[in-house]
């Protein structure tokens, strides 16, 4: 009896968790949708973005997202593998022990923190030694590629563990050295994993929104080097919901449905390519 | 003149000793059979000699010398290159048969696509594996059967040009039809190489090897032409091993 009751409970619990995902994508659809199918896909896809004219064009806000997520993944994704392949393959254990778990409070830390840094130290070093106003995709790309590091570390990290020994030894017993046998061997082996990590770091970096309003200088254009000013999707909902209403709201909401489509595409190439092993 | 002269040498793993100031000698071009139960230090020898100990954190005192030149002068990259190693369970690498061949000689340096072609045949003819995969090189390695995978492993082993060839066991996980291929492959290729063939099977030593070496508890308790072990051998306790009273 008990236990038919605890089961119940726990099925309960559950599916609430998958009903509240539901409610969420129903609510974040139904509140946008219908705004562009009223102004179209033409008006929002274009470049204009201005709410009181009855213009909605979010194109320079998924170039800006673009922007940085890219330069998030180039700062991220040479620092995250060579750090996974260092601490797989040529550190003791007594080092990964203590590095793992201190790369993974690196994602214990609130983003407004990263954000912080970024205003106190990365955007006048960007000014002074660069030019431009300092608040820019250079300054939100490595912030965030900082960011993303621990996603990109721990999943590379457990995929080069679980390449069997047993290749190790293979590729010895031919005379391989270790570094050859890493990129010849290992990195090819674990590559699904890798990408699958990458993938969820990208995730991670387009979904980031408070480090990013904090140092992108969000300045509405398509921005025409690394060192201007960008604004993203998401910084543009964070900025703008507090006061928007009617269709500027609902346009919002547009670009909350468009960056929740983008991260179900993302997750979902995650999945297949890890499950493809 | 000795290929191999083992002189002194011991193996230990975090105090354990698993092989005891063993001196055995392995001569150019023959097939020198290991015989004993688990754990007398069959596998601590070979990975000895490839400096393969090294990666299981083993200590190794005594010296090995690779014709006449102390194995720990040589380079460890070129050591294993002349030195191949066969294990028990096959170790297929991922990827196609083809790249499972030229792995290991592209590491060493660069081929021409035609000469590679060409060494992947000869290594695959040379491991008797050639007719039943000819047609079918790009295809994962993993799809072979476990005596091909073996025999691959050889073939592999073989790519690399070495000198010597040891093979821990290479078919304790194989019928009798692909052990019989295997046996049939390492006569053929005798005289181009020298094995040291360590395995559970005295008669599988008592069909291909030259000589064999018996070890127990880490001791090589003796070594002599295969003929004259199996038929008279000097210590009681080679005899109660290879009559099956123990082991």
């Amino acid at each position: 009896m008990k236990d038919k009751i605890a089961e119940k409970l726990f099925l309960f619990i559950a599916f609430s968790a998958i009903l509240s995902l539901l409610l969420i994508t129903f609510f974040i659809f139904q509140q946008g949708i219908p705004l562009i199918t009223k102004i179209g896909l033409g008006n929002f896809f274009s470049t204009t973005w201005s709410p009181t004219k009855g213009q909605f064009g979010i194109l320079s806000m998924i170039i800006g997202s673009l922007m940085v997520t890219t330069g998030a993944l180039v700062v991220g994704v040479p620092f995250g593998l060579a750090c996974a392949i260092f601490l797989a393959e040529f550190s003791s254990k007594a080092v990964q022990n203590t590095l793992k778990p201190i790369l993974e409070l690196l994602a214990g830390i609130p983003s407004v923190v990263y954000g912080f840094i970024g205003i106190v130290i990365l955007v006048p070093f960007i000014r002074q030694n660069f030019g431009g106003p300092g608040f820019s995709v250079l300054a939100a790309s490595i912030i965030l590629g900082i960011m993303i590091l621990p996603t990109i570390v721990s999943i590379s990290y457990d995929s080069l563990l679980s390449v069997p020994n047993t290749y190790r030894e293979g590729s010895y017993a031919v005379g391989a050295t270790k570094w050859q046998t890493v990129t010849m061997l290992l990195l090819p082996a674990a590559r699904s994993g890798i990408v699958a990590g990458i993938i969820l770091g990208m995730g991670r970096a387009i979904g980031e929104t408070m480090a990013v309003i904090m140092i992108a200088g969000n300045a509405l254009k398509i921005p025409g080097s690394i060192l201007d000013s960008v604004r993203t999707l998401t910084s543009t909902i964070a900025l703008e919901l507090g006061y928007a209403a009617g269709d500027h709201r609902a346009a919002l909401f547009a670009c909350g449905a468009f960056l929740f489509f983008i991260i179900i595409i993302l997750n979902i190439i995650a999945i297949r390519v890890t499950g493809r092993k | 003149m000795a290929k191999i002269l083992i002189q002194n040498v011991s193996v230990s793993y975090n105090g354990f000793q698993a092989l005891k100031s063993v001196d055995l000698e392995v001569l150019a071009n023959e097939i020198l059979g290991i015989i004993g139960p688990a754990n007398s230090g069959k596998s601590s020898l070979l990975r000895a000699i490839n400096r393969l100990s090294e990666i299981d954190y083993a200590q190794v005192t005594g010296t090995i010398l690779l014709d006449g030149e102390n194995i720990d002068t040589l380079d460890r990259n070129t050591l294993r290159k002349r030195i191949g190693l066969i294990f028990a369970t096959p170790v297929v690498l991922p990827g196609s048969i083809y790249k499972n061949i030229s792995y290991g000689p592209k590491l060493h340096r660069r081929f021409g696509k035609k000469e590679l072609d060409e060494l992947v045949e000869h290594a695959l003819r040379a491991g008797n594996l050639w007719d039943e995969v000819h047609d079918r090189l790009k295809d994962s390695a993993s799809t072979l059967s476990g005596g091909q995978q073996q025999r691959l492993c050889i073939a592999r082993s073989i790519a690399m040009d070495p000198e010597v060839i040891m093979m821990d066991e290479p078919c304790s996980g194989l019928d009798p039809i692909s052990t019989a291929k295997i046996e049939a492959t390492m006569l053929e290729l005798k005289t181009k190489y020298t094995f040291i063939l360590v395995t559970n099977n005295t008669k599988q030593a008592a069909r291909v090897a030259d000589r064999t070496a018996f070890f127990l508890s880490g001791e090589l308790i003796e070594i002599d032409r295969t003929s004259r072990l199996f038929t008279s051998p000097k210590d009681p306790r080679t005899n109660d091993y290879i009559s099956g009273r123990f082991g």
